[in-house]
């Protein structure tokens, strides 16, 4: 094997990589910039997407109608969640919203090991990309570079719906001063239940994607939960770049610490958190503190 | 509402508590003369959580940081005790002291970068500082990387072997009752006002003249210490240690239990470790969903009775701190 077609190789698994941690990510990134709420269990939105997907798969047959309707799936379940449990916490202090969706994630968790078992399955890849292609030399499983292109579509259709429209305005001032927003007359309730809905979806959707790569299996949220949040802590808390860079960043630097350092691979992305908030505390693209 | 109002008890009331706690201290010390090894297992993993979720309880309840990253020191303690205890001669100094020492060194470490910033900024560099501890954990060849140390020995103490039980369990009881003495004594000193008062107000605390950063920082390695101690005979107590003992559900399942039993009350943290060690040990004999009823019975916890077991307690009896 030589070395440049490695490199590449490694980049694309990266980016590949980036790009599911980016859908995982926003959601996380744009809950908390709104409501306030480090949702814990977004690791378990993703659990629920590729088990939903699972169950999808082998109804259907049809891994598209899969992707479509998980996602569905999941945000109806974020939407009951925070309309139920998180909505009458809003008034107390913002740890309390922290703590319950610590008490969800063993929920779910159980609940997908009650219906599925606690075996690792796998999930097949769609048909269409079932192979793989050689680009510069490096062999490519052709459903990676799906993923590719498909998250880095996702990024710029959420960029347009949040910069763009009617809607990504009001979620914008959400973002930046909630109460005021609710002050100019926008209905913040309704705009809070479909920010946690979208997120939740999103990250069905990136639970989804991400079965024909690393299978399901019931920890599989409490795992990515970590990343997830590197990214959000160094691309900055509620920002939508911020998310992309850092998903990105991480993707790559846990990819290539894999391959390079497997001795020290797990740390990698702490010394990334680390030199990052060195240098800017509010991470790349966050908002100064206090 | 001030759970522990900073006002003197009445020396009555006071005296109640000393005799109160003397008493339960003396049953605990008794219990394997009536009852059976599982119970006495069961009391003795009470013990060594309750401990550790003192130490949060000192953490959250008292100095207002909530952390997700408190079994770092758990971890510390326990690892530093396995190695040494495997390594060298099994006394004091290898099972508890350097343990705890080394814990509280990291909480230095940790908590000079940590309790610079405050809320969710707290709790996701408390988290990602322990998940730093598990991924050296997991991947170090010489702390026996995935499957832990195991064939960790009991020390003995003054020529006193504590691998017989019942001296294993007086020590136990021993040291808990010296530790939680220590946190009580702690948290009614003039520096647990302190703390509780940077809790209610840390810019008022400030402008009054306290320097708030080095209060918290003394706080966290307190807490850390008293963390190490508990992972430290948690080691003994089970013979090994995992990597497993740095995850991060390992903070959240002693954040669980200050939760259910009640923040800032300490006797609540020890309540809910005993609820959450009874609780297990009774479902999982019925059903395999045991994860399923501690999230549910955090969750119902969280929305309706934020003042955990010992909250709830206080609203029906009507007591006052």
């Amino acid at each position: 094997m030589s070395f440049l077609p490695d490199l590449f190789g490694q980049a694309l698994n990266g980016l590949s990589y980036g790009v599911l941690l980016f859908l995982l990510s926003v959601g996380l990134t744009l809950i908390f910039g709104m409501l306030d709420v480090v949702n814990l269990a977004h690791g378990s939105f993703y659990m629920l997407g590729a088990y939903a997907g699972l169950s999808l798969i082998a109804a259907t047959g049809n891994f598209w109608l899969a992707l479509l309707f998980a996602p569905l799936v999941v945000g109806g379940i974020g939407a009951l969640m925070e309309r139920a449990c998180l909505r009458p916490l809003y008034r107390r202090p913002p740890l309390d919203q922290v703590l319950l969706t610590f008490g969800f994630i063993y929920l779910f968790e159980d609940v997908v090991k009650w219906i599925w078992g606690g075996r690792i399955r796998s999930i097949p890849s769609p048909a269409l990309f079932s192979g793989s292609v050689t680009i510069f030399g490096a062999t490519i499983p052709s459903y990676r570079l799906f993923v590719i292109v498909f998250g880095l579509a996702m990024a710029v259709a959420l960029w347009l719906l949040i910069e763009r429209t009617k809607l990504g305005a009001i979620v914008r001032a959400g973002v930046f001063d909630a109460e005021m927003t609710a002050g100019m007359g926008i209905n913040i309730d309704r705009v809070f239940t479909w920010v946690f809905a979208g997120g939740a979806a999103l990250a069905g959707l990136s639970g989804v994607i991400a079965g024909p790569i690393q299978s399901a299996y019931p920890p599989m949220g409490a795992s990515i939960l970590i990343p997830a949040l590197i990214v959000v802590v160094i691309g900055g808390l509620g920002s939508l770049k911020g998310s992309l860079a850092g998903s990105l960043i991480i993707g790559q630097a846990e990819t290539f610490g894999k391959a390079w350092l497997p001795g020290a691979s797990m740390l990698i992305i702490y010394v990334v958190m680390a030199l990052v908030l060195l240098f800017r505390p509010q991470g790349l693209f966050g908002r100064p503190l206090r | 509402m001030t759970p522990s109002d900073p006002v003197r008890e009445r020396p009555a009331r006071g005296a109640l508590a000393v005799l109160a706690f003397v008493v339960t201290l003396v049953l605990l010390a008794v219990f394997p003369l009536f009852a059976g090894a599982y119970p006495v297992k069961l009391l003795q993993e009470i013990l060594i959580w309750g401990l550790f979720a003192m130490s949060l309880d000192l953490l959250m309840g008292y100095a207002g940081m909530v952390s997700f990253g408190h079994s770092a020191f758990f971890g510390v303690g326990g690892y530093v005790a396995a190695l040494l205890l495997t390594k060298s001669a099994p006394g004091l100094s290898s099972g508890l002291a350097v343990p705890a020492l080394a814990a509280g060194a990291c909480a230095l470490v940790i908590g000079l970068f940590s309790t610079r910033v405050s809320g969710v900024y707290f709790i996701m560099l408390t988290l990602a500082f322990s998940q730093m501890f598990y991924a050296v954990a997991f991947q170090a060849a010489w702390l026996g990387a995935e499957d832990g140390i195991v064939g960790v020995p009991r020390p003995s103490i003054l020529g006193v072997s504590l691998t017989r039980p019942v001296s294993f369990h007086l020590y136990l009881v021993a040291l808990f009752a010296l530790v939680a003495f220590g946190l009580w004594r702690v948290v009614r000193s003039p520096f647990g006002r302190v703390i509780v008062g940077i809790h209610d107000n840390e810019s008022r605390m400030q402008a009054v003249g306290y320097p708030v950063n080095r209060y918290k920082l003394l706080a966290f390695v307190v807490a850390g210490v008293v963390a190490g101690t508990a992972g430290a005979l948690y080691a003994q107590f089970v013979g090994s240690i995992t990597p497993d003992a740095f995850f991060w559900t390992t903070s959240g399942e002693v954040l669980l239990m200050v939760i259910i039993g009640g923040t800032r009350t300490l006797g609540g943290a020890v309540l809910g470790a005993a609820a959450f060690i009874l609780l297990q040990s009774l479902v999982s004999s019925y059903t395999e969903r045991w994860m399923l009823i501690l999230g549910l019975t955090f969750i119902v916890f969280v929305l309706f009775a934020p003042g955990g077991i010992v909250g709830a307690l206080r609203g029906r009896i009507g007591l006052r701190a």
